[in-house]
């Protein structure tokens, strides 16, 4: 009967930590979104939330940057950029996971090696590639990069996800008489939704929030995507104009954030797949 | 001369002879032009661009004398010759494999008739191709992208590495040149350098280990706080929680930026509040590092638990009643049942984020830059890791070959501990305790 009270405790002292986690989880998004509401545009203020509640710098930021431009920009960008990413991620692990050809094993070793080089490694020959084909400065040289680069990220994930799926599921076909093509588009696709959709939000995600590459690419202000103009505002400004930061800041991690925690089931499947894979 | 060693020798004489010699007349006729535009790109471009690959340049930007006027005359541009000469290469290796496959195809068709079996129309062969080698056809589109778009920029900057291509010898200006293995002696030997490098090595390997370890036991240990049997509304706990992982860390660590701003920041002001002296979160060597390593486990500690919250769900619930059954308290059951299985599951992720860690570039290049600058590092700060100074040094110092150097270095580190960590989770696997 004793045990009573410390079973309590033990409840409450759970909920407590929860509870704080949760806060130190939530507080930085909770502060951005109420400094961009705050009037002024100094780093700091005494309350958390504002005294007075102003949409002011969301209005300047439509005013004063190319915000809207940039947010279609990226937006093309990255569902090219996934569409074409998916279609080949979902080719490349399908053939790899399905088919023994020789040189199959080979192959997933060279993917395996190229994934362990730094990412930026290949960036100034890609520029120079790109300077010498004349695409720079152009959206299209993006989604090609994005996309190609796609493949060798997720084809393990992707790879794996179809080891799981039973094999008698085309054989029955096959022997329905299904071709290659059928049996992919009507029984495969289908069965892949769930890491199709794990994998086109990680690629949608990863073009979304890339500033760097874009960065080098884009050369003038019109072509610019929302990461990349956001990041050239914040280092040219830095804390003097930190409320504006702070709107544009908010409008690009909205529609991200959403989609993640929309997408929850899918996210932590994807998740879990691609590293107990081993 | 049998069949199939004829067709093989006219194929290896001349691409498409074989094929015709077994009267397959349009493959004969497709492979013999193929075999011609080789020839002609071979004599107009390709032999002088493998050997600009060579070379790197011999002619340097120099100044001509025109009438009374002296103008300037543009040399080899070294970067460029090296593109098409490994666009030459790669051609080059095309070709090879074609050759090989003529000459394979000659002989199995003049095989095939020499058993008195039918052979194919063009029509027939293409659909045969499109059956047998389906894999092949499905493959072509993704390989060629990632043959040009990842495999010949990673080769073009590995071989930079052995150039001298820094900041000042920039081509057009200057010609580039090989130099061996010269670049990882400096790098290793010059004073300048080495001491950089050691320096920011050993802060890489720390930080990894840090990075790893915390994100891991936090991640662990909220994952086990909200699985309780006691806690109720886990589902809303768990989103909550994850909320980290779903704003992109880009933002985020821009946001973390100003909330740990020593003056204004509203960290400091808090710590104000409570009667305590702000900190230099971001200035000071030391308290820089700290403030990456927390921002760190504020990204990453949702990940963790994401993924051993997958493996609480996954351990079977008469485990836990058999050990009450034998009189085990919660905290006995956590440390002999629930803590070695997500230990167990988990391990080999934990090499993985290792190996990730030593290449997260976002956090440190977003949080601090780097900074505070080092006065004795070569191009760094003090927060540096190995790939933001390879960034830096690429793209603010031009420094490629330099850049070069520490990618591969940091690629033989990645590479090592995958490997070591393959060979783990194959043993692990072998074990087969969780079934």
């Amino acid at each position: 009967m004793n045990r009573k009270p410390e079973e309590a405790a033990k409840t409450i002292g759970s909920y407590t930590l929860l509870i704080l986690l949760s806060c130190i989880s939530l507080f930085p998004a909770f502060w951005i979104v109420m400094s961009s509401f705050k009037t002024g545009n100094s780093l700091f203020s005494d309350t958390l939330i504002p005294r007075k509640m102003t949409f002011v710098h969301y209005q300047e930021l439509f005013e004063q940057t190319k915000y809207l431009k940039w947010f279609l920009n990226t937006l093309k960008v990255a569902a090219l950029s996934t569409l074409i990413g998916t279609s080949l991620l979902l080719l490349a692990s399908y053939a790899i996971s399905r088919y023994r050809f020789a040189g199959r094993k080979s192959m997933l070793t060279a993917f395996l090696v190229l994934q362990m080089f730094p990412g930026f490694m290949a960036m100034i020959a890609i520029y120079v590639l790109l300077n010498t084909l004349g695409l720079l400065n152009s959206h299209w040289a993006l989604v090609l990069v994005y996309s190609s680069g796609s493949i060798i990220t997720n084809v393990f994930v992707a790879k794996g996800f179809f080891d799981t799926i039973p094999k008698s599921l085309e054989d029955a076909a096959r022997i329905d008489g299904a071709s290659h093509m059928k049996v992919f588009f009507s029984i495969m696709m289908p069965l892949s939704k769930p890491m199709l959709t794990y994998a086109s939000l990680m690629i949608f995600n990863g073009c979304f929030v890339d500033f760097i590459f874009a960065d080098l690419i884009l050369r003038t202000e019109e072509k610019r995507t929302l990461a990349v103009g956001l990041f050239r505002m914040v280092n040219q400004s830095n804390s003097t104009e930190f409320t504006l930061f702070a709107a544009g800041a908010v409008l690009v991690a909205l529609p991200v954030t959403l989609l993640f925690i929309f997408l929850q089931r899918f996210l932590i499947e994807g998740l879990t797949a691609g590293a107990m894979k081993g | 001369m049998p069949k199939k060693t004829g067709a093989a020798v006219l194929s290896a004489v001349i691409p498409g002879l074989g094929q015709m010699y077994n009267r397959q007349w349009l493959k004969g006729l497709a492979f013999l032009l193929t075999g011609m535009a080789w020839f002609y790109f071979m004599i107009h471009g390709l032999t002088g661009h493998l050997r600009g690959l060579i070379t790197l340049g011999e002619l340097p930007s120099h100044m001509v004398k025109v009438g009374k006027m002296t103008r300037m005359v543009e040399g080899d541009h070294s970067i460029f010759m090296m593109i098409d000469g490994l666009m030459a290469l790669l051609a080059l290796l095309l070709y090879c494999g074609f050759y090989l496959l003529n000459i394979r195809d000659a002989f199995m068709v003049g095989a095939a008739r020499a058993r008195q079996e039918k052979i194919r129309s063009f029509g027939q062969s293409l659909r045969y191709m499109g059956r047998r080698h389906f894999a092949y056809l499905v493959l072509a589109i993704p390989l060629t992208a990632i043959v040009f778009l990842t495999i010949l920029p990673l080769v073009f900057s590995v071989l930079l590495a052995f150039t001298n291509y820094a900041d000042p010898i920039l081509p057009p200006a200057n010609l580039v040149d090989w130099v061996g293995f010269g670049n990882f002696k400096k790098m290793l030997s010059l004073d300048v350098w080495s001491s950089t490098f050691g320096g920011i090595l050993t802060w890489t390997l720390c930080w990894a280990v840090i990075a790893t370890v915390t994100t891991y036991i936090g991640g662990v240990l909220v994952a086990v706080l909200i699985h309780q049997p006691r806690v109720r509304f886990k589902k809303l706990w768990r989103t909550l929680l994850i909320v980290p992982f779903a704003i992109p860390n880009m933002i985020s660590l821009l946001v973390m930026r100003n909330m740990f701003n020593n003056q204004f920041g509203p960290v400091n002001k808090y710590l104000g509040m409570i009667g305590l002296n702000g900190l230099p979160w971001l200035t000071d060597p030391f308290w820089a590092k700290v403030t990456v390593i927390l921002a760190n486990m504020w990204i990453g500690i949702p990940v963790t638990m994401i993924l051993a919250f997958g493996v609480l769900t996954t351990i079977p619930r008469d485990l836990y009643e058999a050990a009450e059954v034998d009189g085990a308290g919660s905290a006995h059951k956590f440390r002999m049942i629930t803590l070695p299985m997500v230990l167990f599951a988990t391990a080999p992720i934990l090499i993985m984020q290792f190996a990730g860690n030593i290449n997260s570039f976002n956090v440190i290049y977003l949080m601090t830059n780097g900074e505070p600058v080092n006065p004795h590092y070569q191009y760094a700060g003090d927060t540096d890791l190995l790939v933001t100074w390879l960034y830096k040094l690429a793209l603010n110092q031009s420094q490629y070959s330099f850049a070069s150097v520490i990618g591969i270095i940091i690629f033989l580190l990645v590479a090592t501990f995958s490997i070591w960590s393959y060979r783990r989770t194959r043993s692990y696997k072998e074990e087969d305790m969780i079934t």
